[in-house]
């Protein structure tokens, strides 16, 4: 056995672990805890499958801001919480489902081990192409140009989700700002820490958006960095969230989507398809797209952690 | 065995962890963690896939890598979605009691 | 000269992963919040440097060098700031011992 596939087998036992941990926790805040720690070691095997792009997103998402977003409810939700064990289904209801999911898992299983040899991959013709763009990410050519569909739809997707969360506030509150996410007991270094931090963080992501046309990076993973910054001053007491229904919370959450979809209208007069690019303006095109999404996306995290509208509008 | 197939035995494994905490748990927001774990496997049999498909120079396929970050956006925008109704139906369950 | 870096880079990257396994160990056998925060910022802050310490000499441009240095100074400012947080709960919180 080489050192590498030792290594991943650490690795894979590691995440098992964690994944059991998570599952079978008594209480909800170590079962958070512990999908966490899952999200992080997820992001080590992104690495080792060499999809760096991944990685930064599921560190970004799946380990940070997923993880402020349940912590969060679970805290609460605490006094809610029943004392655990107290309404577990039967033995032989946990003992059915878990013969069906290994049945499932089994069958995965097979997949991976008969996947056809050589395996399929598009990779040549991403690369065939990649001059024409002027990027030299290969995700980022697919992300903004082979498959910008995807992309478009997906800036949809988060403001959907957004109006489906500010939809859920009580009709008093509706226009009004989400709860205040400061903590309860206000805390002196952590509000050192709100005001240190986010220069360093916005730098950083700025740069992750930028590198991103040509080396490991790009929109999502800076924009949640930056979205993220925006969280910590929040929860430091540093800021509120904003009333919703100001203008220019609006402008700025859908700024990205819009401006996608009036270049991809353009590309019908400028280079004959939706969402075509004219010759040569490639690059920098995708670049001033990924800057517009840059900003609705991190204002749009941001916001979908803060919550639903919990206060009348201030007149 | 290589590293990818390895990490693909990992992900079958944790789609049926995860499916199974979304089915046997009764609090909602642990089937939504439990949710998350699940659709995590699912995204790593995509990282799997792409790792396979290594070539022009590249580490893996780009295509399966840019779906798993659309992937992992959305699902985070679901979460968030869930989360918000879960938080609601308590404030609405809360009013209720208070009522009686 | 590059052999007594690598031993340099072998010798400080153990090292840390030594201090590691301190932290990871007093975490699982400390009795309360307080030492356990104590055994962990061990690993932070002189496991980390350590390794990162060693892993200097491998870095190929000096810009590497600084991301590195980076990362680890930024580690610092996070875990003691959560650890800060952390032992403001546990003291609110938990009974003295």
């Amino acid at each position: 056995m080489t050192f590498a596939l030792a290594f991943d087998c650490g690795l894979a036992v590691l995440i098992l672990a964690m994944a059991i941990w998570t599952i079978a926790a008594r209480t909800t805040f170590p079962a958070v805890v512990g999908f966490v720690a899952y999200g992080l070691l997820l992001t080590l095997v992104w690495m080792r499958l060499a999809a760096p792009d991944v990685a930064l997103t599921e560190a970004a998402i799946g380990g940070g801001l997923t993880g402020v977003l349940l912590l969060g409810a679970t805290s609460r939700l605490r006094a809610t919480e029943p004392p655990a064990v107290s309404e577990r289904p039967s033995v032989p209801f946990r003992l059915a489902v878990a013969g069906l999911c290994t049945l499932l898992s089994a069958a995965i299983a097979a997949v991976v081990l008969l996947l056809p040899d050589p395996a399929p991959t598009l990779a040549p013709e991403a690369a065939a192409k990649l001059s024409l763009t002027g990027v030299g990410n290969a995700v980022t050519a697919v992300l903004l140009a082979y498959r910008a569909l995807d992309t478009l739809l997906e800036s949809a997707v988060l403001l959907l989700a957004l109006v489906g969360v500010w939809s859920l506030a009580p009709d008093r509150f509706w226009g009004g700002a989400p709860r205040s996410l400061a903590l309860r007991h206000r805390d002196g270094s952590l509000s050192l820490l709100g005001q240190v931090l986010p220069p360093i963080g916005i730098v950083l992501g700025v740069y992750i958006v930028w590198v991103g046309a040509d080396a490991p990076g790009g929109k999502f993973q800076g924009a949640t960095i930056i979205g993220a910054m925006w969280v910590l001053t929040m929860m430091a007491g540093l800021q509120t969230p904003p009333e919703i229904s100001q203008a220019w919370v609006r402008v700025i959450l859908v700024a990205g989507a819009a401006f996608f979809l009036a270049v991809g209208i353009a590309g019908f007069w400028l280079a004959g398809a939706f969402l075509a690019y004219p010759t040569g303006f490639a690059k920098s095109l995708i670049v001033a797209i990924e800057v517009a999404l840059t900003l609705s996306v991190a204002a749009t995290l941001g916001l979908l952690v803060a919550g639903p509208p919990a206060r009348p509008v201030r007149t | 065995m290589t590293g990818a197939t390895l990490f693909g035995l990992c992900a079958a494994v944790l789609v049926g962890l995860g499916l199974y905490g979304a089915i046997v748990h009764h609090l909602i927001l642990r089937r939504i963690v439990a949710f998350n774990l699940l659709g995590a496997g699912a995204f790593l049999l995509f990282g799997v896939v792409a790792r396979r498909g290594t070539g022009a120079g590249m580490g893996g396929d780009p295509v399966p890598q840019a779906l798993v970050i659309t992937g992992i956006v959305v699902a985070f925008s679901a979460t968030a979605l869930a989360v918000a109704l879960l938080l609601r139906l308590h404030a609405v369950r809360a009013a209720e009691d208070a009522d009686r | 000269m590059s052999l007594l870096l690598d031993i340099f880079t072998v010798v400080a990257v153990s090292l840390g992963a030594v201090f590691f396994l301190a932290g990871a160990v007093g975490l699982l056998r400390f009795p309360d919040t307080l030492t356990r925060l104590h055994a962990l910022t061990k690993a932070d802050n002189v496991g980390l440097g350590l390794i990162v310490l060693g892993l200097l000499p491998q870095t190929e441009r000096p810009l590497a060098a600084v991301k590195l240095i980076v990362a680890w100074l930024l580690v610092q400012l996070a875990s003691g700031t959560v650890s800060q947080l952390i032992a403001r709960t546990a003291r609110r919180t938990e009974p003295p011992a």
